[in-house]
């Protein structure tokens, strides 16, 4: 356990130290946030039962996850492939898995992180408070970045090259971030942008949030707790199946 | 007791139907150097690969202390140490860190601040392994396979494209190994260093063995009198200039 946590502080430190996931990570979110809360704080978000505050808090904490999933995990795997980093755990006493595994829990960090920094900010200088139950809330939450963590290592799994992981995070980090309602208020799509949201894994976490966040659950909340269950469990097993640490 | 320590046998492996191995047994005693030699794609790293286990032989097979590194891992890895060719390390990482996160994998790591300091690294600790010199990463290299207090090491290609100055100062850090009494696996494209440090080895083409022994047996068979020049006769490549 000892060995295990020295490799998981050394490996945070690491992501600490690079500029992307600090600004991607925690800036961004929490830039957008603050906005957000600034301009249109309380005024009702479109014809849901929220506010612009409450709407903004439930998404923006998705965005870590979104961050860590699409960005942090795929790019981290391929790269330590690449480098043959994942080949020299292959010749030590422990496997590959160690180091995949602590990086995973960083990414977990990272987004844990993220989120927190905008509930503070949301508590303390909006005055936000949670009518749901936090932790509802939260559970919510986990299962959200679960399921978005298990797709980002499949596609880590399925990119053999940093080239071609560069180009699939890219198609599904940005699509995810901003047609997803993570950043940009859903309640301000129109109609036609809302179908294509509806189907994003992210967006179905993000309306579990919200529901959560006020309490009213909408009928759907047991389709998209199956579908994100569903999703886990068959990213999870392509990911292991394909994994290659060569 | 037998003595060997790392044996080969019959190992053979082919990759999309052409043989890159073909064949190869040798053995390798407790406390020797043992140099692998041979061009570029003659299959030397393969045939380390499958030695390690991270490769499967299509036919033959290899045992470090008498057992096969592919099924018992946890056992052998924590008594041989790896530096494996054109090595990189993460971003932004630091060499007490690089080195830290190594010392954890093992049960019993040697203390890694008195390696860098034989290896005259230590004043680097604090830095980025990005920005060391060639020589200095290869020193790293050595260390990192070093860590965990193993008995043997197999080093590839450590030398390959650094300065005479560094690869002399490599030559002679493996030299103290040796007098220490560890054995090593090693391949290079220096002759000089097979003469400088080997106590046997194997020359190998297109993956088949051409010949092995002390370098001074394997020149004597050779109608020349230095490795190099030997090398290239057994090589059937021009020796002249």
């Amino acid at each position: 356990m000892r060995r295990f946590l020295r490799l998981y502080c050394v490996e945070q430190k690491l992501f600490f130290r690079s500029a992307d996931v600090f600004i991607f990570n925690l800036c961004m979110p929490l830039a957008t946030f603050i906005l957000i809360a600034f301009i249109a704080g309380d005024k009702t978000a479109g014809s849901s039962q929220m506010t612009y505050l409450q709407s903004a808090f439930a998404s923006l904490v998705s965005v870590g996850i979104c961050c860590s999933a699409f960005m942090s995990i795929p790019i981290v795997i391929v790269d330590y492939r690449d480098k043959k980093i994942l080949k020299h755990f292959y010749c030590s006493p422990c496997s590959p898995s160690r180091i995949l595994g602590v990086d995973t829990i960083c990414s977990a960090v990272m987004a844990g992180i993220s989120a927190l920094l905008i509930s503070l900010t949301a508590v303390i200088f909006f005055g936000y408070r949670m009518k749901g139950s936090p932790l509802t809330f939260i559970g919510a939450w986990l299962l959200t970045l679960i399921a978005m963590f298990s797709i980002g290592l499949m596609i880590a799994s399925l990119c053999r090259t940093v080239k071609a992981m560069n180009a699939v995070t890219g198609l599904v980090y940005f699509p995810m971030l901003f047609l997803s309602g993570a950043t940009i208020p859903y309640e301000l799509f129109p109609n036609g942008l809302k179908h294509i949201a509806d189907v994003m894994p992210l967006s179905m976490g993000i309306k579990l949030m919200k529901a959560a966040s006020v309490g009213i659950w909408p009928e759907m909340t047991k389709l998209y707790i199956i579908l994100l269950v569903a999703i886990t469990v068959i990213c999870s097993t392509i990911s292991v199946k394909t994994f290659r640490w060569e | 007791m037998s003595t060997t320590c790392i044996e080969a046998c019959e190992l053979t492996k082919s990759f999309n139907g052409q043989k890159v191995v073909d064949g190869l047994s040798f053995s390798v005693e407790k406390g020797q150097v043992f140099g692998l030699l041979g061009h570029n794609g003659a299959g030397k790293s393969t045939t380390i690969e499958m030695i390690l286990g991270l490769k499967t032989p299509d036919s033959g097979k290899a045992v470090i202390l008498d057992k096969e590194a592919s099924k018992y891992r946890k056992e052998i890895f924590e008594k041989v140490g790896v530096q494996l060719q054109a090595s990189n390390y993460q971003a932004a990482i630091r060499v007490d860190e690089v080195c830290m996160e190594h010392a954890s994998l093992y049960r019993n790591p040697k203390d890694y601040q008195e390696l860098l300091a034989k290896f005259g690294l230590e004043k680097f600790k604090k830095s980025q392994v990005s920005k060391l010199s060639g020589g200095e990463r290869q020193k790293l290299s050595v260390v990192l396979s070093l860590i965990g207090n193993p008995e043997i090491v197999f080093l590839d290609e450590l030398t390959t494209g650094i300065d005479v100055a560094a690869r002399r100062e490599v030559w002679r850090t493996l030299k103290n190994l040796k007098d220490s009494g560890l054995t090593i696996f090693l391949t290079t494209h220096y002759m000089e260093e097979a003469e400088i440090l080997c106590d046997k080895i194997l020359l190998i083409k297109n993956g088949k063995k051409i010949t092995e022994g002390t370098v001074k047996e394997v020149v004597k068979a050779s109608p020349y009198n230095n490795l190099e020049e030997a090398y290239l006769w057994y090589m059937d490549e021009e020796v002249v200039l």
